[in-house]
Protein backbone atom coordinates (compact mmCIF):
# COMPACT_ATOMS: atom_id res chain seq x y z
CA UNK A 1 0.00 0.00 0.00
CA UNK A 2 1.51 3.38 -0.72
CA UNK A 3 1.43 6.26 1.41
CA UNK A 4 -1.65 7.89 -0.61
CA UNK A 5 -4.07 9.79 1.94
CA UNK A 6 -7.32 8.61 1.75
CA UNK A 7 -9.95 11.05 0.23
CA UNK A 8 -13.30 11.32 2.05
CA UNK A 9 -15.66 12.15 -0.31
CA UNK A 10 -17.74 15.14 1.76
CA UNK A 11 -21.43 16.10 0.24
CA UNK A 12 -20.84 20.55 0.40
CA UNK A 13 -23.54 21.80 2.29
CA UNK A 14 -24.86 23.71 -0.40
CA UNK A 15 -26.23 21.33 -2.22
CA UNK A 16 -28.66 20.53 0.59
CA UNK A 17 -29.87 23.97 0.61
CA UNK A 18 -33.41 24.16 -1.42
CA UNK A 19 -33.18 25.71 -4.79
CA UNK A 20 -36.31 25.68 -6.40
CA UNK A 21 -35.78 26.74 -10.14
CA UNK A 22 -38.62 28.66 -11.37
CA UNK A 23 -39.54 30.90 -7.95
CA UNK A 24 -38.09 34.60 -8.54
CA UNK A 25 -37.66 35.14 -5.18
CA UNK A 26 -34.80 31.82 -5.19
CA UNK A 27 -32.69 33.69 -7.94
CA UNK A 28 -30.37 35.75 -5.54
CA UNK A 29 -30.17 39.65 -6.22
CA UNK A 30 -27.45 39.82 -8.62
CA UNK A 31 -28.23 36.52 -10.30
CA UNK A 32 -32.04 38.19 -10.74
CA UNK A 33 -30.29 41.60 -12.42
CA UNK A 34 -28.16 39.33 -14.77
CA UNK A 35 -31.19 37.62 -16.16
CA UNK A 36 -33.14 40.70 -16.45
CA UNK A 37 -29.74 42.26 -18.34
CA UNK A 38 -29.51 39.33 -20.41
CA UNK A 39 -33.63 39.17 -21.26
CA UNK A 40 -33.68 43.40 -22.19
CA UNK A 41 -32.34 43.30 -25.17
CA UNK A 42 -34.85 41.14 -26.96
CA UNK A 43 -37.21 42.81 -25.23
CA UNK A 44 -36.60 45.89 -26.38
CA UNK A 45 -36.27 45.14 -30.14
CA UNK A 46 -39.78 42.86 -29.59
CA UNK A 47 -41.33 46.01 -28.60
CA UNK A 48 -39.90 48.41 -30.69
CA UNK A 49 -40.31 46.32 -33.68
CA UNK A 50 -42.94 43.83 -33.01
CA UNK A 51 -45.71 45.01 -30.59
CA UNK A 52 -45.14 48.89 -32.29
CA UNK A 53 -45.55 48.19 -36.31
CA UNK A 54 -48.21 45.21 -34.99
CA UNK A 55 -50.26 47.91 -33.34
CA UNK A 56 -49.61 50.41 -35.91
CA UNK A 57 -51.32 47.53 -38.41
CA UNK A 58 -54.07 47.40 -36.29
CA UNK A 59 -54.58 51.07 -35.50
CA UNK A 60 -54.65 51.25 -39.51
CA UNK A 61 -56.78 48.77 -40.63
CA UNK A 62 -59.67 49.75 -37.68
CA UNK A 63 -61.87 51.19 -39.82
CA UNK A 64 -64.90 48.64 -40.75
CA UNK A 65 -65.74 51.12 -43.67
CA UNK A 66 -62.37 49.64 -45.10
CA UNK A 67 -63.86 46.12 -44.99
CA UNK A 68 -66.83 46.96 -47.01
CA UNK A 69 -64.60 48.88 -49.58
CA UNK A 70 -62.18 45.56 -50.07
CA UNK A 71 -65.20 43.59 -50.78
CA UNK A 72 -66.75 46.40 -53.35
CA UNK A 73 -62.71 46.21 -54.62
CA UNK A 74 -62.97 44.06 -57.68
CA UNK A 75 -59.35 42.93 -56.81
CA UNK A 76 -60.41 41.62 -53.32
CA UNK A 77 -62.88 38.78 -53.50
CA UNK A 78 -60.06 36.98 -56.44
CA UNK A 79 -57.20 37.74 -54.33
CA UNK A 80 -58.95 36.06 -51.83
CA UNK A 81 -59.45 32.94 -54.24
CA UNK A 82 -56.08 33.03 -55.39
CA UNK A 83 -54.82 33.10 -51.85
CA UNK A 84 -56.54 29.84 -50.94
CA UNK A 85 -55.84 28.37 -54.07
CA UNK A 86 -51.94 29.19 -53.67
CA UNK A 87 -52.14 28.49 -49.88
CA UNK A 88 -54.50 25.30 -50.20
CA UNK A 89 -52.97 23.10 -52.95
CA UNK A 90 -48.85 24.41 -52.48
CA UNK A 91 -48.84 23.78 -48.46
CA UNK A 92 -50.41 20.62 -49.38
CA UNK A 93 -48.79 19.59 -52.67
CA UNK A 94 -45.29 20.15 -50.63
CA UNK A 95 -46.51 18.15 -47.12
CA UNK A 96 -47.06 15.22 -49.48
CA UNK A 97 -44.49 15.45 -51.89
CA UNK A 98 -41.81 15.72 -48.96
CA UNK A 99 -43.10 12.60 -47.35
CA UNK A 100 -43.10 10.42 -49.93
CA UNK A 101 -39.44 11.75 -51.18
CA UNK A 102 -38.26 11.47 -47.74
CA UNK A 103 -38.91 8.24 -47.96
CA UNK A 104 -37.25 7.54 -51.21
CA UNK A 105 -33.61 9.65 -49.57
CA UNK A 106 -33.54 6.46 -47.04
CA UNK A 107 -32.83 4.46 -49.84
CA UNK A 108 -28.97 3.44 -49.47
CA UNK A 109 -27.82 3.69 -53.28
CA UNK A 110 -24.95 5.52 -53.63
CA UNK A 111 -26.19 7.80 -56.46
CA UNK A 112 -29.69 8.51 -54.19
CA UNK A 113 -27.31 9.55 -51.53
CA UNK A 114 -25.63 11.57 -53.97
CA UNK A 115 -29.36 13.11 -55.38
CA UNK A 116 -29.88 14.53 -52.28
CA UNK A 117 -27.50 17.89 -52.18
CA UNK A 118 -28.41 18.75 -55.92
CA UNK A 119 -32.33 18.16 -54.61
CA UNK A 120 -31.28 20.70 -51.93
CA UNK A 121 -29.84 23.57 -54.60
CA UNK A 122 -33.34 25.41 -54.94
CA UNK A 123 -33.75 25.81 -51.49
CA UNK A 124 -29.88 26.78 -51.03
CA UNK A 125 -30.58 28.92 -53.92
CA UNK A 126 -31.87 32.68 -53.37
CA UNK A 127 -35.06 33.59 -53.94
CA UNK A 128 -34.94 36.66 -56.20
CA UNK A 129 -32.18 35.09 -58.75
CA UNK A 130 -34.76 31.83 -58.82
CA UNK A 131 -37.83 33.18 -59.32
CA UNK A 132 -36.72 35.77 -61.67
CA UNK A 133 -35.16 32.29 -63.73
CA UNK A 134 -39.04 31.02 -63.54
CA UNK A 135 -40.39 34.11 -64.85
CA UNK A 136 -37.55 34.42 -67.35
CA UNK A 137 -38.86 30.49 -68.79
CA UNK A 138 -42.68 31.19 -69.03
CA UNK A 139 -42.58 34.39 -70.74
CA UNK A 140 -43.19 34.83 -74.27
CA UNK A 141 -42.65 32.04 -77.15
CA UNK A 142 -38.80 32.41 -76.23
CA UNK A 143 -39.03 31.16 -73.13
CA UNK A 144 -37.17 28.09 -72.10
CA UNK A 145 -40.37 25.96 -71.10
CA UNK A 146 -41.84 27.06 -74.63
CA UNK A 147 -38.71 26.11 -76.58
CA UNK A 148 -38.50 22.61 -74.90
CA UNK A 149 -42.38 22.18 -75.91
CA UNK A 150 -41.29 22.98 -79.69
CA UNK A 151 -38.69 21.18 -79.56
CA UNK A 152 -39.39 17.89 -77.41
CA UNK A 153 -42.57 17.85 -78.63
CA UNK A 154 -43.65 20.01 -81.51
CA UNK A 155 -46.36 21.80 -79.79
CA UNK A 156 -46.64 25.99 -79.67
CA UNK A 157 -46.53 26.71 -75.80
CA UNK A 158 -49.43 29.38 -74.94
CA UNK A 159 -48.61 32.24 -73.05
CA UNK A 160 -48.43 31.30 -69.69
CA UNK A 161 -49.00 34.69 -68.45
CA UNK A 162 -52.18 35.77 -70.13
CA UNK A 163 -54.20 33.15 -68.81
CA UNK A 164 -54.86 33.39 -64.66
CA UNK A 165 -55.02 29.91 -63.68
CA UNK A 166 -52.06 29.42 -65.76
CA UNK A 167 -50.05 31.93 -63.87
CA UNK A 168 -51.33 30.57 -60.54
CA UNK A 169 -50.40 27.09 -61.29
CA UNK A 170 -46.82 28.28 -62.13
CA UNK A 171 -46.40 30.45 -58.82
CA UNK A 172 -47.71 27.03 -57.01
CA UNK A 173 -45.22 25.29 -59.18
CA UNK A 174 -42.31 28.13 -58.33
CA UNK A 175 -43.52 27.55 -54.83
CA UNK A 176 -43.45 24.26 -54.45
CA UNK A 177 -39.95 24.11 -56.00
CA UNK A 178 -38.63 26.31 -53.66
CA UNK A 179 -39.62 24.98 -50.64
CA UNK A 180 -40.17 21.45 -51.18
CA UNK A 181 -36.56 20.25 -50.20
CA UNK A 182 -36.92 22.04 -46.79
CA UNK A 183 -39.74 19.71 -45.97
CA UNK A 184 -38.33 16.74 -47.42
CA UNK A 185 -35.06 16.68 -45.31
CA UNK A 186 -37.45 18.23 -42.19
CA UNK A 187 -39.27 14.56 -42.45
CA UNK A 188 -36.10 12.57 -43.60
CA UNK A 189 -34.44 13.88 -40.41
CA UNK A 190 -37.44 12.90 -38.81
CA UNK A 191 -37.52 9.29 -39.94
CA UNK A 192 -33.47 8.97 -39.89
CA UNK A 193 -34.33 9.13 -35.80
CA UNK A 194 -36.64 6.13 -35.55
CA UNK A 195 -34.53 3.66 -33.71
CA UNK A 196 -33.74 1.07 -36.66
CA UNK A 197 -35.10 -1.75 -34.16
CA UNK A 198 -38.87 -0.65 -34.79
CA UNK A 199 -38.07 -1.37 -38.71
CA UNK A 200 -36.50 -4.48 -38.12
CA UNK A 201 -39.16 -5.40 -35.74
CA UNK A 202 -41.90 -4.91 -38.57
CA UNK A 203 -39.19 -6.92 -40.84
CA UNK A 204 -39.47 -9.68 -38.58
CA UNK A 205 -43.43 -9.85 -38.40
CA UNK A 206 -43.50 -9.51 -42.33
CA UNK A 207 -44.33 -5.48 -42.82
CA UNK A 208 -44.24 -4.79 -46.20
CA UNK A 209 -44.01 -1.13 -47.64
CA UNK A 210 -47.07 0.19 -47.11
CA UNK A 211 -47.64 -1.33 -43.70
CA UNK A 212 -44.59 -0.20 -42.71
CA UNK A 213 -46.15 3.71 -43.90
CA UNK A 214 -49.25 3.20 -41.99
CA UNK A 215 -48.27 1.87 -38.92
CA UNK A 216 -44.81 3.00 -38.49
CA UNK A 217 -44.59 6.63 -40.31
CA UNK A 218 -47.97 7.98 -39.87
CA UNK A 219 -48.22 7.52 -35.63
CA UNK A 220 -44.67 8.49 -35.62
CA UNK A 221 -44.78 11.41 -37.88
CA UNK A 222 -48.17 12.74 -37.30
CA UNK A 223 -48.06 14.89 -35.08
CA UNK A 224 -44.42 16.64 -37.17
CA UNK A 225 -46.65 16.55 -40.26
CA UNK A 226 -49.45 18.44 -38.46
CA UNK A 227 -47.33 20.97 -37.08
CA UNK A 228 -45.15 21.58 -40.57
CA UNK A 229 -48.40 21.78 -42.49
CA UNK A 230 -49.90 24.22 -40.53
CA UNK A 231 -46.12 26.74 -40.39
CA UNK A 232 -45.79 26.16 -44.02
CA UNK A 233 -49.77 27.52 -44.27
CA UNK A 234 -48.93 30.73 -42.00
CA UNK A 235 -45.31 31.11 -44.31
CA UNK A 236 -47.22 30.73 -47.38
CA UNK A 237 -50.15 33.21 -46.82
CA UNK A 238 -47.65 35.83 -46.26
CA UNK A 239 -45.98 35.06 -49.13
CA UNK A 240 -44.55 38.05 -51.49
CA UNK A 241 -41.99 36.75 -53.00
CA UNK A 242 -42.86 34.22 -55.16
CA UNK A 243 -46.05 35.91 -56.66
CA UNK A 244 -44.26 39.71 -56.78
CA UNK A 245 -41.53 37.78 -59.29
CA UNK A 246 -43.08 34.56 -60.89
CA UNK A 247 -46.05 36.14 -62.29
CA UNK A 248 -45.86 40.03 -61.03
CA UNK A 249 -50.04 39.82 -60.79
CA UNK A 250 -50.27 39.00 -64.57
CA UNK A 251 -52.41 39.05 -66.25
CA UNK A 252 -54.24 42.73 -65.09
CA UNK A 253 -53.26 42.09 -61.06
CA UNK A 254 -55.44 38.86 -61.55
CA UNK A 255 -53.31 36.63 -59.78
CA UNK A 256 -51.96 38.58 -56.62
CA UNK A 257 -52.49 37.04 -53.57
CA UNK A 258 -52.78 39.32 -50.38
CA UNK A 259 -49.04 40.38 -49.62
CA UNK A 260 -48.76 41.53 -53.09
CA UNK A 261 -52.07 42.63 -53.34
CA UNK A 262 -51.82 44.86 -50.26
CA UNK A 263 -48.46 46.48 -51.60
CA UNK A 264 -50.36 47.51 -54.53
CA UNK A 265 -52.93 48.93 -52.63
CA UNK A 266 -50.08 50.87 -50.88
CA UNK A 267 -47.42 51.67 -53.25
CA UNK A 268 -49.22 51.99 -57.07
CA UNK A 269 -52.95 53.28 -55.27
CA UNK A 270 -51.41 55.30 -52.71
CA UNK A 271 -54.33 53.14 -49.90
CA UNK A 272 -51.92 52.52 -47.10
CA UNK A 273 -54.77 51.67 -44.74
CA UNK A 274 -56.52 49.54 -47.35
CA UNK A 275 -53.78 47.53 -47.74
CA UNK A 276 -53.30 47.25 -44.37
CA UNK A 277 -56.87 46.03 -44.05
CA UNK A 278 -56.50 43.92 -46.80
CA UNK A 279 -53.71 41.76 -45.53
CA UNK A 280 -55.28 42.02 -41.89
CA UNK A 281 -58.17 40.36 -43.25
CA UNK A 282 -56.54 37.27 -42.80
CA UNK A 283 -56.23 37.34 -39.13
CA UNK A 284 -59.52 35.20 -38.51
CA UNK A 285 -57.56 32.57 -40.78
CA UNK A 286 -54.10 33.28 -38.94
CA UNK A 287 -54.87 33.41 -34.89
CA UNK A 288 -56.27 29.50 -35.15
CA UNK A 289 -53.93 28.01 -36.75
CA UNK A 290 -51.12 29.66 -34.69
CA UNK A 291 -53.03 28.48 -31.53
CA UNK A 292 -52.94 25.19 -33.55
CA UNK A 293 -49.57 25.60 -34.31
CA UNK A 294 -48.36 26.45 -30.31
CA UNK A 295 -50.50 23.51 -29.42
CA UNK A 296 -48.94 20.88 -31.57
CA UNK A 297 -45.92 22.09 -30.40
CA UNK A 298 -46.59 21.14 -26.79
CA UNK A 299 -46.66 17.19 -27.61
CA UNK A 300 -42.70 16.98 -28.69
CA UNK A 301 -42.17 13.92 -26.96
CA UNK A 302 -43.17 11.05 -29.17
CA UNK A 303 -44.59 7.98 -26.97
CA UNK A 304 -42.66 4.71 -28.54
CA UNK B 1 -37.84 -10.74 -60.75
CA UNK B 2 -39.36 -8.73 -63.19
CA UNK B 3 -40.96 -6.50 -60.28
CA UNK B 4 -37.62 -5.99 -59.08
CA UNK B 5 -36.86 -4.51 -62.31
CA UNK B 6 -39.80 -2.45 -62.54
CA UNK B 7 -38.71 -1.40 -58.88
CA UNK B 8 -35.02 -0.28 -60.31
CA UNK B 9 -36.51 1.24 -63.22
CA UNK B 10 -39.23 3.36 -60.93
CA UNK B 11 -36.65 4.08 -59.11
CA UNK B 12 -33.97 5.57 -62.48
CA UNK B 13 -36.71 7.62 -63.63
CA UNK B 14 -37.69 8.92 -60.37
CA UNK B 15 -34.29 10.00 -59.71
CA UNK B 16 -33.91 11.54 -63.26
CA UNK B 17 -37.07 13.75 -62.90
CA UNK B 18 -36.02 14.94 -59.83
CA UNK B 19 -32.13 16.41 -61.25
CA UNK B 20 -34.51 18.22 -64.47
CA UNK B 21 -37.10 19.59 -61.48
CA UNK B 22 -33.96 20.44 -59.56
CA UNK B 23 -31.90 22.26 -61.99
CA UNK B 24 -34.30 23.29 -64.72
CA UNK B 25 -34.21 26.85 -63.73
CA UNK B 26 -30.76 26.83 -62.60
CA UNK B 27 -30.38 25.85 -65.99
CA UNK B 28 -31.93 28.48 -67.75
CA UNK B 29 -29.69 31.24 -65.23
CA UNK B 30 -26.72 29.96 -66.49
CA UNK B 31 -28.07 29.79 -70.13
CA UNK B 32 -29.08 33.44 -70.28
CA UNK B 33 -25.77 34.72 -68.95
CA UNK B 34 -23.88 32.95 -71.09
CA UNK B 35 -25.99 34.50 -74.43
CA UNK B 36 -23.60 37.07 -76.10
CA UNK B 37 -24.90 40.92 -76.30
CA UNK B 38 -28.69 40.82 -74.22
CA UNK B 39 -30.58 38.53 -76.65
CA UNK B 40 -32.09 36.56 -74.15
CA UNK B 41 -34.53 35.18 -77.07
CA UNK B 42 -32.95 32.44 -79.20
CA UNK B 43 -34.25 29.05 -80.81
CA UNK B 44 -31.74 26.90 -79.11
CA UNK B 45 -32.01 25.60 -75.24
CA UNK B 46 -28.29 25.63 -75.31
CA UNK B 47 -25.66 28.38 -75.88
CA UNK B 48 -24.67 28.47 -79.68
CA UNK B 49 -21.95 30.82 -78.62
CA UNK B 50 -21.15 31.25 -75.16
CA UNK B 51 -19.85 34.32 -73.92
CA UNK B 52 -18.57 34.88 -70.24
CA UNK B 53 -18.77 38.65 -71.20
CA UNK B 54 -21.30 39.23 -68.82
CA UNK B 55 -20.06 37.82 -65.74
CA UNK B 56 -16.93 40.42 -66.78
CA UNK B 57 -19.15 42.99 -66.72
CA UNK B 58 -20.83 41.90 -63.60
CA UNK B 59 -16.89 41.49 -61.67
CA UNK B 60 -15.96 44.72 -63.28
CA UNK B 61 -18.72 46.98 -62.87
CA UNK B 62 -18.77 47.73 -67.03
CA UNK B 63 -22.33 48.55 -67.28
CA UNK B 64 -23.97 51.66 -65.79
CA UNK B 65 -26.81 49.00 -64.32
CA UNK B 66 -23.88 47.62 -62.38
CA UNK B 67 -21.99 50.71 -61.64
CA UNK B 68 -22.45 49.92 -57.99
CA UNK B 69 -22.67 46.06 -57.74
CA UNK B 70 -20.07 45.76 -55.30
CA UNK B 71 -20.82 48.69 -53.13
CA UNK B 72 -24.38 46.77 -53.10
CA UNK B 73 -22.85 42.93 -52.32
CA UNK B 74 -20.68 44.16 -49.55
CA UNK B 75 -24.63 45.97 -48.19
CA UNK B 76 -26.20 42.30 -48.60
CA UNK B 77 -23.02 40.76 -46.90
CA UNK B 78 -23.19 43.62 -44.14
CA UNK B 79 -27.11 43.05 -43.71
CA UNK B 80 -26.19 39.23 -43.69
CA UNK B 81 -23.72 39.55 -41.36
CA UNK B 82 -25.51 41.50 -38.63
CA UNK B 83 -28.73 39.61 -38.68
CA UNK B 84 -26.45 36.44 -37.90
CA UNK B 85 -24.90 38.42 -35.42
CA UNK B 86 -27.76 40.07 -33.23
CA UNK B 87 -30.32 36.73 -33.87
CA UNK B 88 -27.63 34.69 -32.18
CA UNK B 89 -26.55 36.94 -29.68
CA UNK B 90 -30.20 37.72 -29.10
CA UNK B 91 -31.27 34.36 -28.89
CA UNK B 92 -28.91 33.08 -26.58
CA UNK B 93 -28.70 35.38 -24.13
CA UNK B 94 -32.64 35.24 -23.90
CA UNK B 95 -32.81 31.51 -23.94
CA UNK B 96 -29.55 30.85 -21.33
CA UNK B 97 -31.69 33.77 -19.34
CA UNK B 98 -35.18 31.30 -19.48
CA UNK B 99 -34.22 28.21 -19.98
CA UNK B 100 -30.66 28.36 -17.66
CA UNK B 101 -31.26 30.49 -15.10
CA UNK B 102 -34.87 29.98 -14.73
CA UNK B 103 -36.34 33.33 -14.22
CA UNK B 104 -39.79 33.06 -13.46
CA UNK B 105 -42.06 33.65 -15.69
CA UNK B 106 -39.92 33.14 -18.55
CA UNK B 107 -42.21 31.08 -20.60
CA UNK B 108 -43.68 34.23 -21.13
CA UNK B 109 -41.10 36.06 -22.97
CA UNK B 110 -40.61 32.96 -25.44
CA UNK B 111 -44.33 32.28 -25.84
CA UNK B 112 -44.73 36.27 -26.68
CA UNK B 113 -41.91 35.66 -29.17
CA UNK B 114 -43.30 32.88 -30.79
CA UNK B 115 -46.78 35.03 -31.23
CA UNK B 116 -44.23 37.59 -33.78
CA UNK B 117 -45.09 34.77 -36.20
CA UNK B 118 -48.92 35.34 -36.17
CA UNK B 119 -48.72 37.90 -39.04
CA UNK B 120 -46.46 36.87 -41.47
CA UNK B 121 -43.58 39.97 -42.01
CA UNK B 122 -44.66 40.74 -45.28
CA UNK B 123 -47.88 42.11 -43.83
CA UNK B 124 -46.09 44.25 -41.29
CA UNK B 125 -44.24 45.83 -44.19
CA UNK B 126 -46.22 48.80 -44.16
CA UNK B 127 -46.42 49.57 -40.80
CA UNK B 128 -42.58 48.92 -41.14
CA UNK B 129 -41.60 51.40 -42.96
CA UNK B 130 -43.91 54.10 -41.61
CA UNK B 131 -42.00 53.30 -38.38
CA UNK B 132 -38.87 53.26 -39.73
CA UNK B 133 -39.65 56.92 -41.03
CA UNK B 134 -40.79 57.28 -37.83
CA UNK B 135 -37.05 56.33 -35.99
CA UNK B 136 -35.58 58.23 -38.41
CA UNK B 137 -33.88 55.22 -39.88
CA UNK B 138 -35.46 55.58 -43.70
CA UNK B 139 -32.74 54.45 -46.26
CA UNK B 140 -30.78 52.77 -43.82
CA UNK B 141 -29.65 49.21 -43.50
CA UNK B 142 -30.33 49.22 -39.75
CA UNK B 143 -33.39 49.44 -40.78
CA UNK B 144 -33.93 46.13 -42.15
CA UNK B 145 -31.79 44.37 -39.42
CA UNK B 146 -33.84 45.30 -37.14
CA UNK B 147 -36.81 43.98 -39.02
CA UNK B 148 -34.97 40.79 -39.98
CA UNK B 149 -33.26 40.05 -36.01
CA UNK B 150 -36.96 40.77 -35.00
CA UNK B 151 -38.10 37.82 -36.78
CA UNK B 152 -35.19 35.26 -36.80
CA UNK B 153 -34.92 35.71 -33.02
CA UNK B 154 -38.06 33.74 -31.75
CA UNK B 155 -36.63 30.89 -34.00
CA UNK B 156 -33.32 31.12 -32.47
CA UNK B 157 -35.09 31.07 -28.81
CA UNK B 158 -36.86 28.56 -29.96
CA UNK B 159 -33.95 25.96 -31.53
CA UNK B 160 -32.03 26.72 -28.50
CA UNK B 161 -34.13 26.14 -25.74
CA UNK B 162 -34.82 22.83 -27.64
CA UNK B 163 -30.88 21.95 -27.85
CA UNK B 164 -29.92 23.32 -24.20
CA UNK B 165 -32.79 20.57 -23.29
CA UNK B 166 -29.85 17.90 -24.09
CA UNK B 167 -26.98 19.68 -21.83
CA UNK B 168 -27.69 18.66 -18.10
CA UNK B 169 -28.97 21.88 -16.01
CA UNK B 170 -25.91 19.98 -13.47
CA UNK B 171 -23.48 21.42 -15.55
CA UNK B 172 -24.52 25.29 -15.25
CA UNK B 173 -24.85 24.78 -11.05
CA UNK B 174 -21.28 22.88 -10.74
CA UNK B 175 -20.07 25.89 -11.81
CA UNK B 176 -22.08 28.00 -9.87
CA UNK B 177 -20.61 26.21 -6.53
CA UNK B 178 -17.26 26.71 -7.92
CA UNK B 179 -18.34 30.36 -8.01
CA UNK B 180 -18.76 31.81 -11.85
CA UNK B 181 -20.92 34.33 -12.34
CA UNK B 182 -24.02 34.44 -14.79
CA UNK B 183 -21.84 36.07 -17.28
CA UNK B 184 -19.05 33.60 -17.24
CA UNK B 185 -21.14 30.22 -17.27
CA UNK B 186 -22.92 32.04 -20.49
CA UNK B 187 -19.83 32.42 -22.38
CA UNK B 188 -17.32 29.55 -21.04
CA UNK B 189 -20.15 26.98 -20.64
CA UNK B 190 -23.20 27.71 -22.58
CA UNK B 191 -21.67 28.81 -25.93
CA UNK B 192 -19.39 26.13 -26.23
CA UNK B 193 -21.65 23.20 -25.83
CA UNK B 194 -24.25 24.60 -27.88
CA UNK B 195 -21.84 25.27 -30.99
CA UNK B 196 -23.88 23.30 -33.26
CA UNK B 197 -26.94 24.87 -32.57
CA UNK B 198 -25.23 28.11 -33.19
CA UNK B 199 -23.91 26.83 -36.40
CA UNK B 200 -27.07 25.78 -37.18
CA UNK B 201 -29.61 28.32 -36.10
CA UNK B 202 -26.52 31.46 -37.98
CA UNK B 203 -26.60 29.62 -41.31
CA UNK B 204 -30.79 29.83 -41.33
CA UNK B 205 -30.47 33.67 -40.53
CA UNK B 206 -28.07 34.05 -43.11
CA UNK B 207 -30.29 32.25 -45.44
CA UNK B 208 -33.29 34.16 -44.20
CA UNK B 209 -30.71 37.85 -44.78
CA UNK B 210 -30.18 36.76 -48.41
CA UNK B 211 -33.44 35.58 -49.12
CA UNK B 212 -34.95 38.20 -48.14
CA UNK B 213 -36.84 40.50 -50.63
CA UNK B 214 -39.54 42.80 -49.73
CA UNK B 215 -38.35 44.78 -46.44
CA UNK B 216 -34.97 45.44 -48.06
CA UNK B 217 -37.16 46.54 -51.57
CA UNK B 218 -39.23 48.91 -49.47
CA UNK B 219 -36.25 50.35 -46.77
CA UNK B 220 -33.31 50.88 -48.90
CA UNK B 221 -34.06 53.27 -51.92
CA UNK B 222 -30.70 54.72 -53.11
CA UNK B 223 -28.12 53.29 -55.32
CA UNK B 224 -25.27 53.64 -52.50
CA UNK B 225 -27.74 51.67 -49.66
CA UNK B 226 -29.61 49.11 -51.67
CA UNK B 227 -28.96 45.46 -51.68
CA UNK B 228 -27.86 43.28 -54.72
CA UNK B 229 -32.27 41.79 -55.08
CA UNK B 230 -33.40 45.24 -55.15
CA UNK B 231 -30.43 46.36 -57.80
CA UNK B 232 -31.70 43.04 -59.92
CA UNK B 233 -35.58 43.86 -59.41
CA UNK B 234 -34.51 47.67 -60.80
CA UNK B 235 -33.25 45.89 -63.73
CA UNK B 236 -36.01 43.90 -64.27
CA UNK B 237 -38.58 47.14 -64.45
CA UNK B 238 -37.08 48.26 -68.07
CA UNK B 239 -37.89 46.30 -71.18
CA UNK B 240 -34.21 47.51 -72.21
CA UNK B 241 -32.15 45.60 -69.71
CA UNK B 242 -29.39 43.40 -70.49
CA UNK B 243 -30.61 40.33 -69.37
CA UNK B 244 -27.58 38.66 -69.60
CA UNK B 245 -26.08 40.94 -67.17
CA UNK B 246 -28.80 40.52 -64.90
CA UNK B 247 -28.54 36.51 -65.13
CA UNK B 248 -24.75 36.78 -64.57
CA UNK B 249 -25.39 39.47 -61.14
CA UNK B 250 -27.98 36.83 -60.06
CA UNK B 251 -25.58 33.77 -60.43
CA UNK B 252 -22.90 36.15 -58.51
CA UNK B 253 -25.00 36.72 -55.85
CA UNK B 254 -26.63 32.63 -55.56
CA UNK B 255 -22.73 31.56 -54.87
CA UNK B 256 -22.38 32.72 -51.34
CA UNK B 257 -25.38 30.94 -49.71
CA UNK B 258 -25.00 27.86 -51.45
CA UNK B 259 -21.33 27.89 -50.53
CA UNK B 260 -22.55 28.16 -47.14
CA UNK B 261 -25.39 25.60 -47.01
CA UNK B 262 -23.13 23.22 -48.73
CA UNK B 263 -20.54 23.76 -46.48
CA UNK B 264 -22.96 23.40 -43.11
CA UNK B 265 -25.57 21.26 -44.52
CA UNK B 266 -24.86 18.65 -41.69
CA UNK B 267 -25.02 21.00 -39.19
CA UNK B 268 -28.57 22.07 -40.46
CA UNK B 269 -29.66 18.90 -40.50
CA UNK B 270 -28.81 18.69 -37.08
CA UNK B 271 -30.88 22.13 -36.05
CA UNK B 272 -33.66 21.00 -38.16
CA UNK B 273 -34.22 17.58 -36.23
CA UNK B 274 -34.61 19.82 -32.08
CA UNK B 275 -38.30 19.55 -31.80
CA UNK B 276 -39.07 16.58 -33.89
CA UNK B 277 -39.29 13.00 -33.12
CA UNK B 278 -37.06 12.23 -30.27
CA UNK B 279 -36.77 8.78 -29.86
Amino acid sequence: MSGAPEVVAVRPASLDRPRRPGRLGALPGPELAWAIAFVAPYAVVFVAFVVYPVAQGLWMARDPSLYRALLADALYPPTVLNTALFVGVGVNAKMFLALLLSGFFMRRRWWIKALLPVFMLPWALPSIPAFVSFHWMLIGEEGLVDRLLWMLFGLPGPLWFNDRWLALTWNIVADVWKWLPFWTLTFFAARMAIPRDIYEAADVDGAGAADRFVHIIVPLLGNLYLVCTLLDTLWTIGDFTTVSLVSEGAPAYSTNVLATLGFHYAFDAAQPALAVAAVMSALPVLIPITLLVMRALQIRQVQL
Amino acid sequence: MSRRYLNQAGVALLSLVLIVWSLAPIYNMVLISLEPEGDVFTEHIWPRVPSIESFWGVLTQGHWYLAHFWRQFANSFFIGAMVTFFALLLGTLTSFAIARMRVRHGWLVSNAALLTYVIPASFLAIPFYRIMQNYGLANNPWSVIAALVAFATPYAIFVFQEYGRSIPIEVDESARIDGASPPQIYLRIYLPLMAPALVAVGTYALLLAWNEYLYQFLLLSSKSSMTVPVALAQFLSSDQSPWNYMMATAIVYALPPVAIYYAFRRRMAAGLTMGGVKG
